[in-house]
C-alpha cells in the first residue's frame, strides 16, 4: 500500500491537528479523556502515512522493531506505580533525546558530501541550513538524553538528589556554549566534519549531565517539564533537517507547551524562568542552623483522632512524603470516616506539592477522591484561618511560613500554604529532618503545631481506627 | 507539700480560690490541701463538699500558715503577715498597681506567681484566668443589661402585638466581649460589635454578630504582639468615636469591653451618645474598675441618666460565683501541673518556662516583675511580607519600551537577514514552525493545574513523533544508517506508547 504525496500531507495535516486537538483537551478536566484519543489517533494516522510513503523501504525492520518497543513501553506504563510517575516521564524523556541524536546522524551521514565543490550559491545555503540545523538537532537531543537520565536517577535516588556544586559551575556552563557555538561555526564552514559533530555531542552531553546534576531535587518539577519542552525543540529540529512539517509542527507544538507549562511552575514557585533554563538555580542556599526555633510538641493518633472527631472542618495537605509512604488509600478512608461524621474535609495541594507537577492531583485521584474536594493553593489560602485541623501529611516545604516571613531565607517570597493560620495543625513526618530544599521548617514549632512521628501510612490508619 | 485556701476577704467578694472537684486533681499531684471554715459558703460550696473531696477544714490562722496559698484577690500586708517565710502564694496580684504588697511579699521571701501573668499563648490557655472570668463577665454583662432592660431581646409577634428585637452593640471583642456576642444573640437580639483589630472579624461573625467596619484603615498593626489590643491614633479615634454616636441612637443596649493594659480605660461614649439613646437603653461597662468606657459611669453603681441606665458593676465575675470559682479553681489546677510535673507534691519554679517565668513576680527575695517581654501574637508578622510582596511585583513589571522595541527590532532584522538568504522552503517551514509556537502557547496556557502530569506525559508520547524521522531514514542503504534508525524507532515507540498508555491510566483515575 502506498499513498500518494498529497494523500501524506493531507494525513500529516489531520495529524497535526489532532495533536492540537489533544493538547487543548488534555487542559479541562471534562475534555481531558478525548483529548488522549485525539493523540492517539493522530499518532497513528502520522505513522500509517509515513509508512505508506513510497520511499521508505525497509518496512519489515520498522514493524519489527515497532511491535518490541510497543510492547516495552505497554509493561512499562501497566507495571508503573502511580508514585513512579516522575521518574517514567523521565526515563521517556531521555528515549526522545536519544532518537532525536540518531535521527540528527543519519542525516548527517545521508548527506553526499563529495559534491560540495560543485554547489550553486543557493545550494550552499541550503547545506548550510541543513547542517546547523543537524548540529542543533544533536545538540538538544543530546542535552534532553543525558539530562533525563540525570533526572531520572534523581527522582529514583540512585544519584544523590542534593544540588551538584562545582566550582565556578556557572563559568563551566558558559564555556561549554561557547565551545558549541565555535564548533557549530567550524562545521558550518567545513561543509560537515565527522570530529567536529562528535566532539559537539560528547560537549552536549556533558552540558546536558552537570545541567541537571547542579539542580536540586526540590526542583524536579520545572527540570523535567522543562526537559519535556527541550524534546519537543529536538523533534521540530528534526522537523527542519528531514523537510518533514509534521515533525515541525509536533515539535514546536510540544516545545512551546513544555516551556509555558515550566513557567506556570516557576511563577507558582517564585523562581526566575531564566535560571531554570540556564540550569543551576535552587542553589546558593544557604543553611542556616543557629537559630533557635524553641521547642516541638509531640501527638500520637489517638488524640488526633479526638481532635478530628472535635473539629467542624478539616483540611489536609499532602506533599512527597504522602507519595512515599503509599498513604493515599487510607487518607482517602479517613476523610469518607470523617465526612459520614458531618465534618467538612478538603484537600490543599500546593502548586509544586511532590516531585512532577499535579503529582498529588495523580495520587488523590489514582485513590479515587473525588477532585471538586480537591483545591488549589490559591482556591484554598483564605479559608485557613476559619479551619479547626490541618493535617500536614508529608508535606514540608511547601507549609514552611519562613517563605512568607523570613526575607533571608532560601525559600522567600515562594508562595506557600498558610496552614499556621489554622486553630491546630498536625504534622505527620518520620522526623524533625528539613525539607527537599534544606531549610529549617518553624511550622513545627509553633504553638498550635503539633508533630505526629512515624510512617504517614501507619500514622493514618491508626487514626481512622481510633475515629 | 500543704495548699491552703483561705476565705476572700475583700467585700463583696463571693469567690473563692478552688472547688470540691480541684481539690481532687490537687490530691492526685500530690498536695495536701486545707481550706479555712466557710470559705466557700458564698460560692455554695459546703465545707462539707471539701471535707469529701480529701481536704481538711481548718482555722484562719492554720491555713495561712499552708506552704502554698491559693488567693483569688490581692493579699493584704496583713495577710501577708501572718505566712510563713518562704511560703509561695498564688493569685490574682496586680503587681503593677501593688508594689507595697510586692516588697512585703519580698521580705518575707515569698515567691509569688500572679495570675493575671498568664501569657497569651496556646500551652497557657488552660490557666489563663483573665480569659475564663472575662468569658463570665461577658455572659453576666447581658444578663445584668437585661435585667435592667423593660423588653425582650427576642423578636417577637404575637396576638398582642409585634415586638421588635433589641439591637446590642459591643465594644471590644475579646474574650469578654466574644462571650457578651453569644449571649445577647442566643437571648435574640441583633448583635453588632467593633473592635480595633480588623482580625477578629471572623471571630466575631462566627458568634452571630455582625461586625462594625469603619472606613478608616490604621496605617499600622493594630495588635500589639502580646494578644491585646493596644491605643490607636487620633484619626482613628475620630472615625471610631463617629461610628459609635451613630450607633448609638439606634440600639437599645451599648456593652463595652474595652480596656489597655496597664491605662486608664478609653473614653468611647461619651455624655452626649448617651443623651442620644432611647429612653429605656441600658449601657454595661465592663471596664469601670479601670475608669469606665462611658463618661457618666460610676464603678460599682448602675446610674439613671435621664431614663437611660448605665451598669458599672465591677462584681460581675463574682455574681456568679460558683462558675467562677470552679473555672479558676481549674486554671490553678493547671498551673499546678505545670508547676508539679513530678506529681511528687512540690512544685519547681523554672524560670526557663516562658509562662513560669512571666507568670512569677516574686522570686524569694528578689522582685522580678516586669518580666522580659515575649511575643506571643501571629499577627505582627504581616508586615514583613509586604517587602517581599513589593520584590514580585517588580518581577512582573513588563520590560522597560526600550529594551523591548530594541529586541522586536532585533528579532525583525535577524529574520529578515535569514530570509534573505535562506531559500523558500526554509522560509515555508519556518513560518509553520513558528506559528506552531503560538498555537501550543495558547492551547496550553490556561491548563487546570491537576492536569500538569497527564498533560506532560501526553506531550511527552506525541514528542515521539521524532519517530517519523526514523522511518523516513531506515530505508537507506547503509546499514549504519539503517541500525541507528531501527534504534531510534524502537525507543520512539516505547515513548510513544508508554506516554498514551500512563496518560490513559492517569486520566481514568480523574473522576466527579
Amino acid at each position: 500500500m502506498e499513498f500518494s504525496q498529497g494523500l501524506i500531507s493531507a494525513a500529516y495535516i489531520v495529524a497535526a491537528l489532532l495533536f492540537i486537538f489533544s493538547l487543548a483537551g488534555l487542559s479541562k478536566q471534562q475534555t481531558a479523556e478525548t483529548g488522549n484519543w485525539y493523540g492517539i489517533v493522530g499518532m497513528a494516522i502520522a505513522l500509517i502515512a509515513t509508512i505508506a510513503d513510497p520511499r521508505v523501504d525497509n518496512v519489515w525492520i520498522i514493524l519489527v522493531t515497532m511491535v518490541i518497543g510497543a510492547i516495552i513501553g505497554l509493561q512499562l506504563a501497566k507495571k508503573v506505580e502511580m508514585t513512579q510517575m516522575p521518574e517514567l516521564v523521565a526515563i521517556l524523556h531521555s528515549f526522545v533525546g536519544l532518537a532525536a541524536v540518531l535521527v540528527g546522524f543519519n542525516s548527517y551521514f545521508e548527506m553526499d558530501h563529495s559534491v560540495a565543490a560543485t554547489f550553486t550559491d543557493s545550494q550552499q545555503m541550503a547545506d548550510n541550513i541543513h547542517l546547523v540545523e543537524v548540529f542543533l538537532g544533536v545538540f538538544i537531543g543530546s542535552v534532553t538524553f543525558t539530562g533525563s537520565i540525570v533526572a531520572f536517577g534523581k527522582l529514583r535516588g540512585i544519584i544523590n538528589s542534593a544540588a551538584l556544586m562545582l566550582p565556578q559551575r556557572h563559568k563551566l556552563n558558559l564555556v561549554a556554549g561557547i565551545i558549541a557555538i565555535i564548533l557549530l561555526v567550524t562545521f558550518v564552514q567545513q561543509g560537515g566534519g565527522d570530529n567536529t559533530l562528535y566532539l559537539m555531542t560528547f560537549i552536549a552531553l556533558v552540558f546536558g549531565w552537570h545541567l541537571v546534576a547542579s539542580i536540586g531535587g526540590a526542583d524536579m518539577p520545572v527540570v523535567v517539564s522543562m526537559l519535556n519542552s527541550y524534546s519537543g525543540w529536538a523533534a521540530a529540529a528534526a522537523g527542519f533537517m528531514l523537510d518533514n512539517d509534521l515533525l515541525i509542527v509536533t515539535g514546536a507544538l510540544v516545545g512551546s507547551s513544555g516551556a509555558i507549562l515550566s513557567y506556570i511552575m516557576c511563577k507558582a514557585m517564585n523562581r526566575s524562568f531564566i535560571s531554570v533554563i540556564a540550569g543551576g538555580f535552587g542553589t546558593n542556599v544557604v543553611i542556616d542552623t543557629e537559630t533557635d526555633y524553641g521547642d516541638h510538641i509531640e501527638i500520637n493518633a489517638e488524640s488526633v483522632a479526638d481532635m478530628l472527631n472535635g473539629a467542624k472542618s478539616v483540611i489536609i495537605t499532602p506533599g512527597y512524603g504522602m507519595a512515599v509512604a503509599q498513604a493515599q488509600y487510607p487518607v482517602y478512608e479517613m476523610t469518607q470516616a470523617l465526612k459520614a461524621k458531618g465534618i467538612d474535609v478538603r484537600f490543599a495541594i500546593h502548586p509544586v506539592a511532590g516531585r512532577l507537577p499535579g503529582h498529588m492531583n495523580v495520587l488523590l485521584a489514582e485513590a479515587k477522591v473525588p477532585y471538586d474536594i480537591v483545591l488549589s493553593m490559591d482556591e484554598i489560602n483564605d479559608d485557613f484561618a476559619k479551619t479547626d485541623v490541618v493535617l500536614v501529611i508529608g508535606a514540608n516545604d511547601t507549609v514552611n511560613p519562613a517563605a512568607a516571613e523570613d526575607p533571608t531565607s532560601p525559600i522567600a517570597g515562594m508562595p506557600v500554604l498558610e496552614v499556621w493560620h489554622a486553630k491546630n495543625v498536625i504534622v505527620f513526618k518520620r522526623s524533625m529532618s528539613t525539607g527537599y530544599a534544606g531549610v529549617q521548617n518553624p511550622l513545627f514549632f509553633k504553638d498550635n503545631t503539633q508533630m505526629l512521628f512515624g510512617d504517614a501510612k501507619d500514622s493514618v490508619e491508626q487514626i481512622f481506627k481510633a475515629l | 507539700m500543704i495548699i491552703g485556701i483561705p476565705k476572700e476577704a475583700l467585700l463583696g467578694e463571693n469567690r473563692v480560690a478552688s472547688a470540691p472537684t480541684a481539690v481532687v486533681s490537687l490530691l492526685k499531684l500530690g498536695f495536701e490541701v486545707q481550706v479555712q471554715k466557710g470559705c466557700g459558703t458564698k460560692a455554695s460550696f459546703t465545707d462539707q463538699e471539701f471535707i469529701d473531696a480529701g481536704a481538711s477544714v481548718t482555722t484562719k490562722k492554720n491555713v495561712w500558715q499552708s506552704d502554698l496559698i491559693f488567693k483569688v484577690n490581692p493579699p493584704t500586708i496583713e495577710e501577708i503577715a501572718s505566712m510563713k517565710d518562704g511560703a509561695y502564694l498564688i493569685g490574682f496580684i496586680a503587681p503593677a498597681q501593688n508594689e507595697d504588697i510586692l516588697a512585703a511579699l519580698k521580705d518575707k521571701k515569698i515567691t509569688t506567681l500572679a495570675m493575671e501573668m498568664v501569657p497569651r499563648m496556646t500551652r497557657s490557655q488552660s490557666m489563663d484566668a483573665l480569659s475564663s472570668m472575662a468569658n463570665i463577665a461577658g455572659y453576666r454583662a447581658v444578663i445584668e443589661a437585661t435585667h435592667q432592660f423593660g423588653r425582650f431581646l427576642t423578636g417577637q409577634i404575637t396576638a398582642a402585638g409585634k415586638m421588635p428585637p433589641a439591637k446590642v452593640m459591643i465594644i471590644g471583642a475579646g474574650v469578654a466581649g466574644l462571650a457578651a456576642i453569644g449571649t445577647a444573640s442566643s437571648l435574640g437580639a441583633i448583635v453588632r460589635a467593633f473592635d480595633t483589630r480588623p482580625e477578629v472579624k471572623e471571630q466575631i461573625e462566627s458568634m452571630g454578630a455582625e461586625f462594625l467596619e469603619l472606613d478608616y484603615e490604621e496605617p499600622e498593626d493594630t495588635g500589639s504582639g502580646d494578644g491585646y489590643a493596644k491605643e490607636m491614633s487620633k484619626a482613628f479615634i475620630d472615625a471610631e468615636m463617629a461610628l459609635f454616636a451613630e450607633q448609638a441612637k439606634d440600639v437599645d443596649i451599648i456593652i463595652t469591653t474595652a480596656m489597655i493594659p496597664g491605662k486608664p480605660a478609653p473614653k468611647l461614649i461619651t455624655t452626649a451618645m448617651v443623651e442620644s439613646m432611647k429612653t429605656g437603653s441600658i449601657v454595661v461597662d465592663l471596664a469601670a474598675a479601670g475608669g469606665g468606657n462611658c463618661e457618666l459611669t460610676e464603678a460599682g453603681k448602675v446610674v439613671n441618666a435621664n431614663g437611660v441606665k448605665i451598669i458599672g458593676y465591677t462584681d460581675l465575675v463574682s455574681r456568679l460565683p460558683n462558675q467562677s470559682s470552679q473555672l479558676y479553681a481549674n486554671n490553678l489546677v493547671s498551673l499546678a501541673k505545670l508547676l508539679c510535673k513530678e506529681k511528687d507534691g512540690t512544685i519547681n519554679i523554672d524560670f526557663d518556662d516562658v509562662v513560669i517565668r512571666n507568670m512569677t513576680v516574686v522570686n524569694q527575695n528578689e522582685i522580678t516583675f516586669p518580666p522580659p517581654p515575649i511575643q506571643v501574637s501571629a499577627a505582627p508578622v504581616k508586615p514583613k511580607t509586604e517587602p517581599v510582596k513589593a520584590i514580585e511585583v517588580k518581577a512582573e513589571e513588563p520590560m522597560s519600551p526600550v529594551k523591548k522595541y530594541g529586541m522586536m527590532a532585533a528579532g525583525a532584522l535577524l529574520f529578515g537577514w535569514v530570509a534573505s538568504v535562506a531559500p523558500a522552503d526554509f522560509l515555508s517551514h519556518f513560518t509553520v514552525f513558528v506559528l506552531a509556537c503560538v498555537i501550543g502557547y495558547n492551547v496550553v496556557w490556561n491548563v487546570s493545574h491537576s492536569l500538569h502530569t497527564p498533560l506532560m506525559s501526553v506531550t511527552n508520547a506525541i514528542s515521539g513523533i521524532i519517530i517519523v524521522g526514523a522511518i523516513l531514514q531506515v530505508g537507506n542503504s547503509s546499514p549504519l544508517i539503517q541500525l541507528l534508525a531501527g534504534v531510534a524507532i524502537l525507543i520512539a515507540t516505547i515513548n510513544i506508547v508508554g506516554g498514551f498508555v500512563v496518560t490513559k491510566r492517569m486520566l481514568k483515575m480523574f473522576r466527579k
